[in-house]
């Protein structure tokens, strides 16, 4: 297991610097000077060209990246060129409050997900099917913003139960996390239902009901840890993407997550902060395929073995 | 409530069962009456479509569980405490409990009938624990005397295996142990050894035979072969389309058989030995026409084929590096003339599929010559590729997923001319017609497409779609193993016209050796990817010179009960694998002529023999 872990984080340095050489080209390519967006509209010709030594920018293309991978390496991320802050505090600040909405959100997931899937799975055909698959149909159909401004209504406006948004006490998670996570959970409602559906047919599930084992156990036992194989995958997918944060749910909740922070830099073409943070999402998409692998290999003995 | 027969175990009584169709219930068993005494085994015998395994699954009311239903009739079951049940009316929670401690059941796939993700010895310890009360550790205990008394060495070890590290015939024994745990008095056997070799196969049912006489259950054993029945039937229910057609005692079914599709079942069996006075092979009788010896071969000339020391390795690599090797074929050396078929035989992973698909490249060979016609085509340019691929067809042994089932037949048999420009157009349909003709099909056929067809309908498509280029050699890879036996027989017969026609060379992969017995002019055997006998045919059934071969020959079950094989003698020794380290290369043996044209490897193999 352990030499297994090591192989495949050896296997994760191939994919960073590939990843790293497409963000530094990617910006680079994009219009603008960065050495006159650095100096401010009032700068002579001369202090441009001396930001842009200072930067590095003067030299050839690689040893620009050499010296920007090395920066980024030891998270020396450069300023932001709107607040003049350091980037790696810019991302910091943004970073948790998101990565705690995503992991809350994903405990709603994966609780209701599974769990609705499971009793549909089971179920099939008939009532508890059918309403769990109701339930996954509206949650991927209702909009999020609607669905969070109606919950501010009922909670925050109605009952003065929960704040209307902002960062802090565990009452600020409760209605952002279910809303973001509720649209996840259809998703994987549906997708536990049919990986279920499709163990519950095996030979080995028709071995153990020859046993005699009770149903309640076919489907705990028998089916679920090998129907739990393909929705690691999908659990890894959409912690993923709810990691680059939900600038939909972040507006409603206002929430200050990475969302808003790369909608609000994209539109101030705030370059060493975008490029920061489409690194960030890369290795963030490594690592957590990385911990699907792992998880996979615990799943699956037949691949921790061999 | 009382059932009216009483054998004392199972007595099933106008049994009708129905599946939801699309215009409504489809019945697809009438009327089965049949009962099993304890100590009794009982053969349910049929082809495809027969209704068998849907008899199993009402029995066990598993039928629950797979959309069937019971819609008439009853199934007396006598449990241990002489209590008579009718089990197509007892509660759902009822049929829990007998599933197990009563009836038990092994399945045909023993490849996926094993839950993957747990250990073997969890899966037999949990009916354990489930029926007989026992606490995790006893119940491991258990298990492992279970192992011991299925004849899996090693037992401890094995253990704490997962499914996927044990061969299929272990794992058919780790199912026999699980059904077996909770003493059964009725155990329901389908097809349990279909998907096995035949040395595990004769393994598996001496394991079997061996344990009802200890425990004196009854068995209910589901099989389309006619020579595992002769081997260890009492009686003999014979199927066909849902209803039972004939029943008897095993001798009087192979004795004096009644009923007409009963005869045809028989004759259509292939009976090892039913040609060891004749030296060149024959086709199946085929409705009182006695057919001719298949006296093809063309002596003169060069061989179609010829192939020299062959080798095809594959590599396993971890980490970028490499570590073993699999010699799937080791410097296979052979040949075969115009008109002449070589049967190339053996056991799964003993790499006879492996030199048949090395030959047109399906799989690149590491080492050795490949002479087509006398001309070397080892190394492929454009030109000698197209030859080879033009001049040598393959018949695969899944006529299922060997045709694109979006394409009909017709285009599917026009392809090869199409590729090698042999015809198109009017022409290219003129020969597909010809060609349904030549394979026994009518010219309807050309317009329909694979799902509209039965398995033996379809390789007879494949067939005409190897010819369609006008191959000088067909290599069939177990062509006819996946088709009822009679439907193989035509399939067989079949072929050997197609080879008196056209005088085609054949290299026919098969593990069924009386098959074998009746196509070849020539037998070669392999193990652990190498050759260990040569030779013709008569010379190697009759006078087998090398151990494995006898061994081979000697685990076919014969279908004949007056010549049941008796011992109870169990071997359960795996083959090797053909799996090695980088640095240790397997031993190449040396072929030793010992009789005219007769070559046999004269020492140890895989440490065997």
């Amino acid at each position: 297991m352990l030499t297994y872990l090591a192989r495949r984080l050896a296997g994760t340095i191939p994919v960073l610097l590939a990843v790293s050489i497409f963000v530094f080209g990617f910006v680079h390519a994009l219009p603008g000077d960065p050495a006159r967006l650095e100096a401010g509209p009032e700068a002579s010709p001369a202090d441009i060209e001396a930001i842009r030594h200072d930067m590095g920018l003067d030299g050839p293309i690689w040893t620009q990246y050499l010296r920007w991978a090395g920066n980024t390496a030891q998270f020396k991320l450069g300023r932001s060129s709107k607040t003049r802050q350091p980037v790696a505090e810019v991302i910091g600040e943004r970073f948790f409050p998101t990565l705690w909405l995503t992991i809350v959100s994903m405990i709603w997931a994966t609780v209701l997900g599974v769990g609705i899937g499971v009793l549909s799975g089971v179920g099939r055909g008939r009532w508890q099917d059918k309403t769990g698959m109701v339930f996954a149909i509206s949650g991927v159909s209702f909009p999020g913003f609607w669905l969070g401004l109606l919950l501010i209504d009922l909670f925050s406006v109605r009952l003065g139960w929960l704040p209307t948004g902002g960062y802090g006490s565990w009452q600020n998670f409760v209605m952002p996390s279910f809303t973001l996570g509720l649209s996840v959970a259809a998703v994987m409602a549906r997708f536990t239902r049919s990986a279920f559906v499709e163990i519950m047919a095996e030979d080995y599930v028709r071995t153990a009901r020859m046993k005699g084992v009770p149903e309640r156990l076919v489907a705990w036992k028998h089916t679920l840890r090998n129907a739990l194989i393909p929705v690691i995958t999908l659990t890894g997918l959409q912690f993923g993407f709810l990691l680059g944060g939900a600038v939909v749910i972040e507006t409603v909740f206002s929430w200050p997550g990475l969302g808003r922070l790369l909608i609000d830099s994209v539109s101030f073409r705030d370059y060493p902060v975008i490029q920061a943070e489409i690194m960030l999402f890369s290795v963030e998409f490594v690592l957590i395929n990385l911990a699907v692998d792992v998880l996979y290999a615990v799943a699956n003995p037949e691949i921790r073995l061999k | 409530m009382t059932v009216t027969p009483n054998s004392g175990l199972l007595d099933v009584t106008g049994l009708r069962v129905a599946f939801p169709g699309e215009d409504g219930p489809v019945t697809v068993i009438h009327e089965l009456d049949l009962s099993v005494a304890p100590g009794e085994t009982l053969a349910l015998v049929g082809e495809s479509g027969s209704g068998k395994s849907v008899t199993a699954l009402a029995v066990t009311r598993l039928l629950d569980f797979a959309g069937g239903r019971i819609t008439a009739g009853m199934v007396g079951f006598t449990d241990a405490t002489g209590v008579t049940l009718d089990l197509t009316t007892a509660p759902g929670e009822v049929m829990r409990r007998l599933r197990g401690p009563e009836i038990a059941m092994v399945f045909q796939e023993p490849m996926t009938s094993l839950n993957p993700v747990l250990r073997v010895g969890e899966q037999i310890a949990e009916a354990v624990m489930l029926h007989q009360g026992l606490g995790q550790a006893a119940a491991m205990v258990e298990a492992r005397r279970l192992l011991d008394r299925v004849r899996i060495a090693d037992s401890a070890r094995q253990l704490r295996r997962f499914p996927f590290e044990l061969s299929g015939g272990m794992r058919q024994r780790v199912m026999i142990a699980i059904a077996l745990s909770c003493r059964p008095r009725l155990l329901i056997a389908d097809e349990p050894t279909t998907a096995l070799d035949v040395t595990v196969q004769a393994q598996v049912l001496r394991l079997l035979r061996t344990l009802q006489a200890e425990t004196g259950m009854g068995m209910i054993f589901i099989t389309h072969d006619m020579g595992v029945v002769a081997e260890l039937a009492d009686r003999v229910a014979v199927m066909r389309l849902g209803r039972k057609v004939e029943e008897g005692s095993v001798e009087q079914i192979f004795a004096a058989p009644q009923h007409p599709y009963t005869r045809t079942l028989l004759a259509a069996v292939p009976v090892l030995g039913s040609l060891s006075g004749e030296t060149l092979p024959r086709a199946f009788d085929n409705e009182g026409v006695h057919a001719q010896p298949q006296d093809t071969v063309v002596a003169k000339g060069p061989p179609v084929i010829e192939i020299v020391g062959l080798t095809t390795r594959f590599d396993v690599r971890r980490n970028f590096r490499l570590r073993a090797r699999v010699h799937a074929v080791e410097h296979v050396s052979l040949s075969v003339r115009p008109g002449e078929t070589l049967a190339l035989v053996g056991e799964s992973g003993c790499g006879k599929s492996t030199t048949g698909r090395s030959i047109i490249r399906l799989e690149q060979p590491s080492a050795g010559t490949i002479l087509l016609d006398g001309e070397d085509v080892t190394t492929l340019d454009h030109e000698r590729e197209a030859r080879l691929r033009r001049e040598v067809q393959f018949v695969f042994q899944d006529p299922f997923a060997s045709l694109n089932p979006r394409l009909t037949v017709g285009f599917s048999i026009a392809e090869p001319m199409l590729t090698h420009r042999l015809a198109r157009g009017a022409e290219a349909e003129r020969r597909v017609l010809h060609l349904l003709r030549e394979v026994g099909l009518t010219a309807e056929y050309a317009q329909r497409y694979p799902h509209e067809m039965s398995g033996g309908q379809r390789q007879r498509v494949c067939i005409a779609r190897a010819l369609a280029s006008k191959p000088r050699l067909i290599i069939a890879d177990e062509a006819v193993a996946a088709l009822d036996v009679s439907i193989r027989a035509q399939v067989v017969n079949l072929l050997m016209g197609l080879q008196q026609r056209l005088g085609l060379a054949m290299l026919f992969i098969s593990h069924d050796m009386a098959v074998v017995e009746r196509v070849s002019h020539r037998v070669a055997v392999m193990y652990l990817g190498q050759i260990v006998e040569i030779g013709p045919r008569r010379a190697v059934f009759t006078a087998p010179a090398h151990a494995y071969t006898e061994r081979l020959l000697s685990a076919v079950p014969v279908p004949d009960p007056a010549r049941r094989n008796r011992s109870m003698v169990l071997d359960d020794t795996e083959v090797p694998s053909p799996l090695r380290p980088i640095d240790q290369p397997p031993i190449l043996a040396p072929l030793v002529q010992v009789g005219p044209d007769h070559f046999v490897a004269r020492h140890s193999v895989g440490g065997h023999y």
